[in-house]
């Protein structure tokens, strides 16, 4: 997947995990949590998500790079690389 | 006996909000009561295919936000629709009561085989990997959960936990919510009974595996107690929630009160894990008769637990005959014939669609009665038509449950 195709996927799971939330005006830059009520338990749905639709292990430590959408895309890239987005 | 409690003793009903297959408020439901209108329909689950349920249809959306219908379950979906329409219907200022001294008592027949159920499913999608267990699994299937998500949707910091009492729950709710305001542990109780059990296959295997599970082509003669061509249990889910109060709390606020919960009973047959006891069945209405101060002839309407299953319903009719085989004055209904069998949620709903007979002196009738087993042709049995009755005073509700678990209630209009 190209940074663009993680980013729509990203946001594909951000869509299900807050069905409430607004998500187009969704800025890059600055953490989910500032612009979403995002809890633990969200976060851990993400970490599930990215596991079941596409076997990505990311350990506990690494939590952290998933705090905006710009660090979110650039952990992943190298994880998602060889991966085709469906 | 409860009877001769002082004001601040005596609980009284002031808030009703429930789900049933033929209905989501009182209104509605005790409508397609009087009209004989079923809400079985027909039902397809995992493993099993094509079957019956009753199933309902209030919207989930109304009270709780879409991630939380999504965090959270079925029955804690059931659980805060019901609660928050009876704090609406109750009339409470719920903005100024103290939220420290509201208790939750919500009666299960079960809790958390739907959760377990569709986790087991998920992994098998995934050979079995249970790195993809959903973390959500345990807030979901603690016992409390249907409770506890009341406390979450509507900021209560009072008491809150589950009654599991098998089939008898919604009767044990209401007992325990009661209980708990005559103890002073709360001052306003949201209590009653709910069910998902419809969510997942396990319930229709089992009854189906123990030959009691409803088949019929027609869904809405599928639930027939009493009739001769009964076949077993159509499962339904539910929820009914009643607000309960002191009788002098209620009446110092103005407070429309339903009826006064003036005897309750609950037992335990110690013979078997499915086979009711009619005598013990018998010995709980008594007892609750008893604490109540009352004969059976002062009974007007005795709304039966009866499933229809073949053996279940002449048990409990065997006790009935027991108790009120003399009394001319009793009316004997039952409400599963239109909704089926809501499991937690059954004694509450059941008692709350005969309420309203206190205003319309009506008893609803027991539904698809085409043949009457000889066997359940009890005295006073209102059958396939409501009647109209000289006035209703008292109503007996009963409601029991696997491993011989028995429970009755009397409500007094007031």
């Amino acid at each position: 997947m190209t940074r663009d195709e993680i980013k729509l996927e990203v946001l594909d799971i951000l869509s299900d995990i807050a069905p409430d939330e607004d998500l187009s005006q969704l800025k890059d830059d600055v953490s989910f949590r500032e612009q979403m009520e995002l809890d633990s338990m969200d976060f851990l749905d993400i970490v599930m998500e990215l596991r079941k639709r596409h076997r990505i292990q990311i350990p506990e430590d690494d939590y952290v790079n998933l705090a905006s959408m710009d660090s979110t895309v650039t952990f992943l890239e190298p994880l998602m690389k060889d991966i085709q987005r469906v | 006996m409860i009877r001769s409690a002082s004001d601040d003793q005596r609980i009284v009903i002031t808030g009703i909000g429930l789900t049933a297959p033929n209905g989501d408020n009182l209104a509605d439901y005790r409508a397609a009561l009087l009209a004989g209108k079923s809400g079985v329909e027909p039902y397809n689950i995992r493993y099993i295919g094509d079957t019956l349920a009753g199933v309902c249809h209030f919207n989930e959306l109304k009270h709780q936000n879409r991630k939380d219908v999504r965090r959270g379950t079925r029955a804690g979906s059931v659980s805060i629709y019901c609660a928050r329409e009876a704090v609406a219907d109750s009339g409470i200022d719920w903005e100024a009561i103290d939220r420290e001294r509201v208790g939750v008592y919500i009666g299960l027949t079960e809790h958390g085989n739907v959760e377990t159920e569709n986790e087991v499913y998920e992994i098998s999608q995934f050979n079995y990997d249970t790195k993809v267990w959903t973390h959500h699994h345990n807030p979901r299937t603690v016992a409390n959960n249907p409770a506890g998500e009341i406390t979450l949707n509507m900021g209560i910091t009072g008491p809150h936990y589950t009654i599991g009492a098998a089939c008898a729950a919604g009767n044990a709710g209401l007992i325990q919510g009661a209980q708990m305001l005559m103890l002073g542990e709360c001052d306003f109780a949201i209590a009653g009974g709910v069910s998902e059990s419809i969510r997942t296959f396990g319930i229709f295997a089992g009854f189906a595996s123990q030959g009691a599970l409803a088949a019929h082509t027609d869904p809405t003669k599928a639930s027939r107690p009493f009739d001769r061509g009964r076949n077993g249990i159509v499962v339904s889910e539910g929820g009914c929630i009643y607000t309960l109060e002191r009788y002098s709390d209620a009446t110092k606020r103005g407070a429309k009160i339903y009826g006064e919960l003036v005897g309750y009973s609950m037992t335990s047959d110690a013979t078997d894990f499915v086979l009711p006891n009619p005598t013990q069945q018998a010995r709980c209405m008594n007892q609750a008769l008893k604490r109540a101060g009352l004969n059976a002839e002062d009974i007007d309407i005795v709304s039966t637990h009866a499933t229809a299953t073949p053996s279940g319903d002449v048990q409990e009719c065997i006790a009935l005959r027991t108790v009120f085989g003399n009394s001319k004055r009793t009316h004997i209904n039952n409400t599963k014939s239109f909704i089926g069998h809501a499991m937690g949620a059954a004694g509450s709903l059941e008692l709350a669609g005969n309420l309203p007979s206190f205003q319309d002196n009506v008893c609803h009738a027991t539904i698809n009665v085409d043949d009457l087993d000889p066997e359940c042709d009890l005295p006073g049995l209102v059958l396939n038509e409501p009647r109209e009755t000289a006035g209703v005073e008292y109503i007996l509700n009963n409601s029991f449950g696997m491993l011989g678990i028995n429970s009755a209630v009397i409500i007094k209009r007031v």
